[in-house]
């Protein structure tokens, strides 16, 4: 069991960082923009690397054998046990290829919008990718909590150096490091409580995600379970961010400069999430079982408490940061109402239902929200600011623009035929079996999202007329100079936001191919335990 | 006393000489003509000296022995001896930028550095409490000369007067506590007092019963002196600010181990049988001290005065793995959490404070917001102070992060809940102060006309020693690990 592939997709973009500090300048004797413009192509042409073995995971893994594959497992740290163990499933494939065709977007869109430490902004955001990749890959808790806590750091320095003054970036990148470090100083009480219950006299417990799920530890244990349950749900609800942990996430998604913004709601939130599914629910499911429904009322909280402040917001930044919140409570009500039908056979079918549309979700908000995250970033770009009050009119002079918002918009808010809609349908669909008041309490989520996108954004934005007194100066941003009119999507951003659009549209229309890695995972998870349960209840 | 037992005292020897031979050098060199190329050597003859004697541990390795009747060569004074030596030498590397212009006695200082690191290898090693004691005070006074070295400096010397006005009380009260334990069994002999308690009448009200608490009091106030445990650490700020900053650094780290050293040898010898009382006595201590010094820490504009706080914090957390020792523990002992973290920590601090030397060396500053922009006068400095920071705050992947790994998984397993959710909680707020550093380092500009930050060669070498360390231990603590859980074996420990 000792396949590198995963070793090399997590840590060339490590290599990658460190080749984008030396000095190249004085090396190959070229000046400071000659530089700066080896530095930006050479990390996009290292971050196609990873992007390249993660297509190949896609289609190198063999659904019919399921399970975790290209593993690699060896000590780490053998005086405890701790183990360099990584393996992917169906669950991580698909946000590792977000993670990493993300980065290349971001990396790519940076490139042409970052104009000042350049330098330092494409080595943290390589270093950003190792650690995000890390997480998905990582089957041993304490390499699991290595890397979540370095994807930290490279996030709170994309927002302080980089955000906008007005946004107040210092104090939004210290928030949302403290945020999430509080969640995760518990979690990892929680991971060394884990150690100590699975160990025994004679030999020592287990840090790994595989055994702890085999092993389930604090069976039987309400008390113990439940505080280890719930050191690991802060950590993760505080990262997905779910009400009322989420005050971090409308600061920090503000302040971050557009690509951070991007890759912090298109996969920093899907850890939280991730956690939840790869690590609560097999390794803790009597806990969650037990507390199910108070996960599914936060979510469910989330939806429409996001979805109601979003539509107050005035700022199109603020308002898509808040949309996140709504859009990942639906993760929540998913993954809740799995965790409810816990030891009901009947419920198998949907409960791996919810499951699938709660990770489809995971992805697809990653591509719609990443998406447009971009697309504020366009219109920032030339506006320099992000006030509804003062858009209007912008179909008539950005047609194209108007179209690409429109496509990803209508995927937020779950048009049919359009990505969103499936991940949706998939969520409700499986927990209005299971949890039905509070599923039929979600749905409202559905209209709100209808409301806010359409009234706020696509009226406020491109809709009306267009007036000129509003905003005088315009930058054209291949140039940089000054103008009196908007003008249409630049080549650059053309290109950064096609592939999101075709992502939307072709799994809107036909789902298949990721629908079938979620759901040969979960079918088999929730069966097993289903047949866990009935085995410690008849024992 | 036989000729073995020499060779298990070589390093204290090979320190003597080298200090005597650093004396020496500077007198002669002193009136010379000329001199000042050869006096520039002396820090190199001090390092190499410090080489000799961590190779005059070799012989000691490996086993528990009893030598000349008041001193241990047990892998637990090893251990503590080979951090001190290594601690040293990386703290003469970042004097010797520092000192230069300060002071015209620069050879004395670093016969005094090797004068305190042959103070604390004899009290590591002590098992008696007459040589405990004068191994501390020989620790403290060579300190004190230490700390108000710059004679010329009015912070130094006041650092140096509260030093010792607070460590002059507080050894008296650890005297007292001392002749407490030796009027109630008639001996100084650790393993003797012990033997004195275990086979005294057990139960309440009997025996030696009454003696135990009033000791442990005492004997506290002398460890946590130099521990920097609250409430024995008013003296640190003031002392740490005023200080040379090698040798707050110096006071910072091997100072502070040695206070671990010879509390856990003592409390774990000889009030064994007290265990029950110390424990819950160093929990409420170790919360306290935590809490009180990443509050205080909060609300320094200082940054020597920052670290001095942030290391009164450290101290409460390695407190907890004394508080949650359990010897039959597999791996977390407890006690080897300790070991941990008082080595990674011995790099993270003693690194952080070389940046800070390296700062105030150039630019004479201490104030972190003269920090505004470092990044942009030395990326390097910067860089490598972020990593020290968070390593302090035990973020992954430093050895910060092993050492809380270690004693928040002993007190884990001991299932001290409430000590642990404090730590955890506290290590959330110390990231605020460290990252508060980091702010002005790397998000705001620096000042109008701000120079680039020069390095000197010796400092740079106490800098790469200090950062490869941390990260290594972070990524590959495999060998310490093993190292520190061999190294709790005590002589005399039941």
């Amino acid at each position: 069991m000792t396949n590198s592939l995963l070793t090399i997709i997590t840590f060339v973009p490590l290599l990658g960082a460190i080749l984008t500090l030396l000095p190249w300048g004085r090396w190959l004797s070229l000046d400071k923009a000659r530089e700066e413009r080896l530095i930006k192509n050479g990390a996009i042409a290292i971050s196609l690397i990873p992007l390249g073995l993660a297509i190949g995971l896609w289609f190198g893994y063999n659904q019919g054998a399921g399970g975790f594959q290209f593993e690699i497992n060896v000590p780490w740290i053998a005086a405890i046990n701790i183990n360099y163990h990584m393996g992917v499933d169906g669950l991580s494939i698909p946000l590792i290829f977000l993670t990493t065709f993300l980065t290349t977007l971001g990396l790519w869109y940076s490139a042409r919008t970052i104009k000042t430490r350049v330098r330092e902004f494409f080595f943290l955001f390589l270093l950003l990718e190792m650690g995000m990749t890390g997480v998905f890959v990582s089957l041993d808790l304490v390499l699991f909590y290595v890397f979540w806590e370095v994807g930290l750091v490279p996030m709170y320095f994309l927002i302080g150096i980089w955000g906008q003054p007005k946004d107040r970036p210092q104090y939004s990148a210290i928030k949302f490091f403290l945020y999430t470090l509080a969640g995760s100083v518990f979690m990892l009480l929680a991971i060394l409580a884990i150690y100590f219950s699975t160990g025994t006299a004679g030999a020592p417990g287990t840090f790994d995600i595989v055994e702890a799920a085999r092993v389930k530890p604090f069976a039987g244990n309400v008390l113990l379970s439940g505080l280890a349950f719930w050191a690991f749900f802060v950590a993760f609800a505080i990262k997905v961010p779910s009400w009322p942990f989420h005050t971090w996430l409308p600061d920090a998604h503000t302040a971050a400069p557009t690509a951070g913004s991007v890759i912090l709601a298109g996969v920093l939130l899907k850890l939280g999430a991730y956690g939840i599914l790869r690590i609560l629910l097999p390794i803790f499911p009597e806990a969650f079982q037990r507390y199910a429904l108070i996960v599914v009322a936060l979510g469910v909280i989330s939806i429409v408490y996001g979805a109601l402040v979003s539509m107050a917001q005035w700022d199109l930044k603020r308002l898509i940061a808040y949309s996140s919140v709504s859009h990942m409570g639906y993760v929540l009500l998913g993954v809740g109402a799995a965790a409810f039908a816990i030891g009901t056979p009947k419920w198998v079918d949907a409960s791996a239902m919810a499951l699938d549309g709660a990770a489809l979700q995971m992805f697809n908000h990653g591509i719609s929200t990443g998406a447009l995250f971009f697309l504020v970033g366009v219109i920032y770009e030339r506006a320099h600011l992000r006030d509804l009050k003062m858009f209007g009119g912008f179909s008539n002079k950005m047609p194209y623009y108007y179209g690409l918002f429109a496509v990803t918009a209508f995927t937020s808010l779950g048009l049919p035929g359009l990505a969103g809609f499936w991940s949706e349908l998939f969520v409700f669909r499986g927990a209005f079996e299971i949890v039905k008041i509070w599923a039929v309490i979600g749905v409202l989520g559905i209209v709100l999202t209808a409301a806010y996108i359409l009234w706020k954004i696509v009226q406020y934005t491109f809709l009306g007329e267009y007036d000129p007194h509003k905003i005088g100066h315009w930058t054209d941003v291949t140039t940089g100079a000054e103008e009196h009119e908007p003008r249409d999507v630049a080549l650059f951003e053309k290109v950064t936001l096609w592939p999101l659009v075709a992502f939307m549209i072709f799994f809107g229309v036909y789902p298949a191919p990721i629908l079938n890695f979620f759901n040969s995972t979960f079918v088999g998870l929730m069966k097993l335990e289903a047949r866990s349960w009935k085995l410690e209840a008849g024992s | 006393m036989n000729l073995t037992d020499l060779t298990y005292l070589l390093p204290e020897l090979i320190l003597l000489l080298a200090a005597t031979a650093v004396f020496l050098l500077d007198l002669l060199w002193l009136k010379r003509p000329g001199a000042e190329g050869k006096r520039a050597l002396l820090p190199y003859v001090a390092l190499v000296g410090l080489g000799l004697a961590a190779l005059g541990l070799i012989p000691s390795l490996g086993g528990v022995r009893q030598v000349a009747t008041m001193l241990a060569a047990d892998p637990f004074a090893v251990f503590f001896k080979a951090l001190a030596i290594i601690g040293v030498a990386v703290v003469i590397l970042t004097a010797i930028p520092y000192l230069r212009g300060r002071t015209p006695y620069r050879g004395e200082f670093y016969a005094l550095l090797l004068a305190v690191t042959l103070a604390v290898c004899l009290a590591v090693g002590a098992t008696n409490l007459v040589l405990i004691y004068l191994g501390m005070e020989f620790l403290s006074i060579t300190s004190y000369v230490l700390v108000g070295f710059l004679r010329h400096d009015c912070k130094s010397g006041e650092a140096a007067l509260k030093y010792f006005l607070y460590g002059a009380t507080a050894s008296a009260v650890m005297l007292y506590g001392m002749s407490l334990l030796y009027g109630a069994t008639g001996t100084t002999d650790l393993g003797g007092i012990a033997a004195a308690f275990a086979s005294a009448p057990q139960g309440a009200g009997a025996g030696l019963a009454w003696l135990g608490t009033p000791a442990i009091i005492l004997l506290l106030a002398g460890f946590g002196f130099k521990a920097s445990l609250v409430p024995f650490h008013q003296w640190a700020p003031d002392t740490y600010e005023g200080a040379p900053t090698p040798v707050t650094a110096f006071l910072s780290t091997v100072s502070k181990a040695t206070g671990f050293a010879v509390l856990i040898r003592v409390f774990m010898v000889v009030l064994a049988a007290m265990q029950y009382q110390w424990t819950a006595l160093l929990i409420a201590v170790s919360i306290v001290t935590m809490t009180l010094g990443n509050l205080t820490a909060l609300r320094q504009t200082n940054i020597k005065r920052l670290l001095a706080y942030s290391s009164i914090a450290q101290a409460g957390y390695i407190l907890i793995g004394v508080a949650a020792v359990w010897m039959s523990g597999a791996t977390f002992t407890g006690l080897n959490g300790v070991l941990i973290y008082l080595f990674a920590y011995l790099f993270t601090n003693v690194g952080a404070f070389a940046v800070v030397t390296a700062v105030e060396s150039a630019t004479g500053a201490t104030e972190v917001k003269d920090y505004a922009g470092l990044v942009t006068r030395s990326p390097w400095l910067a860089g490598l102070l972020f990593v020290f920071l968070i390593s302090l705050a035990g973020i992954p992947p430093t050895g910060g992060f092993m050492g809380k790994f270690f004693v928040f998984g002993a007190a884990v397993q001991q299932r001290l809940w409430v000590l642990v959710a404090i730590a955890a909680v506290n290590s959330v707020i110390a990231a605020f102060y460290y990252l508060n550093v980091v702010r002005y380092m790397f998000f705001t500009p620096a000042e109008e006309g701000a120079e680039p930050i020069g390095v000197a060669w010796p400092l740079r070498g106490a800098l790469l020693v200090t950062a490869v360390l941390t990260l290594l231990l972070g990524l590959a603590p495999g060998p310490l690990i093993t190292w520190a859980t061999h190294s709790v074996q005590l002589l005399a420990l039941r």
